[in-house]
């Protein structure tokens, strides 16, 4: 009997431990994850609260402005006259529904191949991406540039053409993501389609791309947002300030001759093109997580 | 096709591939120039020709319309572009007087040459491609008419571009892709190391085999020598290693945390990191940049609350720079990897779980054995590509401090990646042959770490382990 008490009263402080390990577990990582969390957000809030600065120089007395209007938004879009940032906003917006549209596909055909079909240049292909993937990409761009300067691809109004070119052309590379999602996909769904006579590419587009809808929305954010974000090549190609996409200009606009007066304004610009590019990431968040939970359930 | 008749390599190769192994095609070239009849081998001269007399007009005359199209551009063109190449040119830009005006005549421009000898022996390469391909299917079209009785029509061939073939079909444009974009401008610049393409000659440069490769192995002094270089590529190899690492445990650590069955709020914590991704990287960098500035927000807050005398060298001490860009690169780097590792996390099954914990294990245990083999498994490549990621790392380096702090008459900084030193030397000095060396070496590392891994990961040797 008194055996018994003891053993239930060992049992009853255990728990009672195991309960305030799990409280004290709680409360830091709770605390962790908030002071964390403040950390990730400071910079963005301050980039917010800059963008309604009143003062537009960018070295001012205290860490978030005092001062606040609408100013700088509104001279973003009016005043056309030293950098053009709305033709800017065009530029990159086609090049990125083009790049979008052509890498989706390039991607998709490449890791269909890769994932269901069999033949021999298969592995060396494979191979041959992974090598290519290691040559640095920055030692391609002046070469690129060249070869676009002969075939005539860099004259006024022609860059757009040059951009769409360049960020898509070598997006087939970039399939392993979406073979590894094929992958998952059950071989039997293939077999059975054949068998009642679909050719290779229906199953494709039949059962292969329907089901990889997930890991589709996620490359096509991928492909939309590549001309936003990237500024290297686009220095390159891009020679003249009317060719400019919005990732040059909001660096041209912290260069030594402009930041007294546009600090604000690239503030104000950063926002512009976060609103839509977070809102896409959110989206595409949700449909990556999706596609990472496997492609068939149940 | 029976094992007898598969030479020794096939056997090799099928032994190795397993289930992948695919049967060469039995329409070889070698096949084709040893049995195949009379048009058949006269199709290695004329193109196309075994096709048409086989009632293949549509293929039979592309093929031959391509021969035609190639050798009118070689004797238009090629020949010209190709014979240049060895000599690069040497044609100086002059000036003669023309009925008393300056008439400037037009001097050779090596990269030009260059570019167009690469661009025609790439050319050269397609047509001996084509070479095999008209061959094999001269054949390919007589062996079938001896089998069957008639050739496949052009028809029957799309109808197979569209099953057996699909890949030919759906990979030809990807590859185009690849090849002009890729690997024609990576040619166009290995083959630059081998010249004296930098900025005293700019226009005429000459074939200087490996001198440049012994300008940056040497340390004769020069702007590019060997300690310097060993110097940078130490530094490259350390940011890599840190920024992939640390991202990648940090990254779990939080994913765990926030993944806990007791945490609160779980989507707010996600949402709140997320919110980094969502800003352009190139953004936030250059922000940080400006705070981070001598008499930047930062600095100038430390001041106000009296925390410092003077502001905190980020940029211009050399392992303060170093540690700087290492700690943004974990602000930018951690949502992605809590990002991709929540996804694993939530996919890994839960069977799995509750086995092991009837067997009596505990967190640790179950993490050790359960939860960071799956991770691993499915991570290894992108683990592999973060890592060659950041060894190419252009834009945290080259946006957050441009590789300061420089010594004085140094081509590189303290914070230089090779990648961004390539780029200094390329497009500020032009010093293209120097920057084309560099890029080779990278590589060379890079290929030597990641083959290496990869070809020992779960994911390479066994894709289909968790299908």
């Amino acid at each position: 009997m008194s055996n018994h008490s003891i053993q239930k009263a060992e049992s009853h402080s255990l728990m009672h431990d195991a309960k305030k390990r799990r409280i004290l577990g709680d409360v830091l990582s709770h605390l962790f994850l908030g002071v964390m969390a403040v950390i990730w957000l400071v910079p963005i809030v301050w980039v917010f609260a800059e963008s309604f600065n009143k003062n537009t120089a960018p070295y001012t007395r205290t860490f978030f402005p005092t001062e606040f209007s609408l100013n700088n938004y509104i001279a973003l879009f009016t005043d056309r006259s030293v950098l053009n940032f709305p033709k800017m906003f065009m530029n990159t917006f086609i090049v990125a529904i083009f790049v979008c549209l052509i890498s989706m596909f390039f991607v998709l055909s490449v890791a269909y191949c890769m994932s269901r079909l069999r033949f021999r240049t298969r592995r060396t292909f494979m191979n041959v991406v992974l090598i290519l993937g290691m040559f640095p990409g920055i030692m391609a761009v002046s070469a690129i540039y060249f070869i676009l300067k002969a075939v005539g691809l860099t004259g006024e109004g022609l860059t757009t053409i040059a951009l769409i070119l360049v960020y898509s052309a070598g997006s087939g590379a970039g399939f392993y993501v979406m073979k590894g999602y094929m992958d998952t996909i059950p071989t039997s769904l293939d077999e059975a389609a054949m068998l009642d006579g679909c050719t290779r590419l229906q199953v494709f587009y039949k059962i292969i791309i329907p089901i990889c809808k997930p890991m589709i929305v996620y490359q096509a954010i991928i492909g939309f947002l590549t001309p936003w974000l990237d500024f290297v090549m686009a220095k390159v190609i891009c020679r003249t300030q009317s060719n400019y996409t919005v990732a040059l200009g909001l660096w041209l606009m912290l260069d030594k001759e402009y930041i007294q007066n546009w600090y604000a304004r690239f503030a104000a610009a950063a926002v512009v093109i976060s609103i839509p590019i977070a809102i896409l990431f959110i989206v595409m968040q949700r449909f990556y997580q999706e596609s990472m939970s496997g492609s068939v359930k149940g | 096709m029976t094992t007898a008749t598969l030479s020794r390599r096939e056997m090799r190769r099928r032994k190795k591939m397993g289930a992948d192994y695919v049967a060469p095609s039995p329409y070889s070239v070698k096949a084709a120039l040893t049995k195949g009849d009379i048009f058949t081998k006269l199709s290695a001269v004329v193109f196309g020709l075994g096709n048409i007399v086989r009632k293949q007009y549509i293929k039979g005359i592309a093929l031959l319309a391509l021969e035609i199209a190639f050798i009118v551009f070689m004797i238009v063109s090629g020949a010209g572009y190709l014979s240049k190449l060895p000599g690069l040119g040497d044609q100086k830009q002059g000036k003669k007087l023309v009925d008393g005006f300056w008439v400037y005549t037009a001097g050779d421009n090596s990269v030009v040459i260059l570019l167009y000898g690469v661009c025609t022996l790439v050319v050269c390469v397609l047509f001996v491609y084509l070479w095999t391909i008209s061959l094999k299917s001269a054949y390919k079209a007589e062996c079938l008419i001896r089998e069957e009785g008639k050739a496949p029509s052009v028809m029957d061939d799309f109808r197979t571009l569209t099953d057996q073939k699909a890949n030919q079909l759906l990979m030809f444009l990807p590859t185009l892709g690849i090849l002009v974009f890729t690997v024609l401008p990576l040619i166009f610049m290995i083959s630059m190391a081998f010249t004296s393409y930098d900025h005293k000659h700019l226009t005429l440069f000459d074939w200087v085999g490996f001198q440049n490769f012994g300008e940056v192995f040497s340390n004769k002094g020069g702007t590019v020598n060997a300690g310097l270089f060993m110097s940078v590529l130490a530094w490259t190899l350390v940011w890599a290693f840190f920024a992939t690492f640390l991202n990648f445990f940090l990254g779990m650590f939080f994913a765990m945390i926030i993944n806990r069955k007791t945490t609160h709020f779980k989507g707010f914590w996600r949402a709140c990191f997320s919110m980094s991704i969502a800003v352009p990287q190139f953004v936030s960098l250059l922000v940080m940049r400006t705070m981070l500035q001598p008499t930047g927000a930062i600095n100038r807050l430390l001041m106000e609350w009296g925390w410092i005398d003077s502001a905190l060298p980020f940029f211009t001490n050399a392992t303060w720079a170093r540690v700087t860009v290492i700690i943004i690169n974990l602000w930018v780097g951690i949502p992605y990897t809590i990002m991709q590792i929540t996804g694993i996390l939530q996919n890994i099954p839960a069977d799995l779980y509750e086995a092991a914990k009837i067997d009596g294990a505990n967190w640790w245990q179950i993490f050790i054995k359960i939860t960071m083999p799956y991770i691993i498994f499915v991570l290894t490549p992108y683990l592999i590509t973060t890592f060659t990621g950041n060894v190419n790392n252009f834009n945290v380096i080259y946006l957050l401090s441009a590789g300061n702090p420089t010594p004085v008459g140094s081509s590189a900084g303290k914070t230089d990646l090779l990648i961004t030193w390539l780029y200094k030397l390329t497009v500020d000095k032009n010093d293209y042959n120097l920057g084309a060396v560099i890029g080779i070496m990278t590589f060379i590392v890079l290929a030597v770490v990641s083959l290496i891994t990869y070809r020992n990961s779960g994911s390479y040797k066994n894709e289909e382990a968790f299908r």
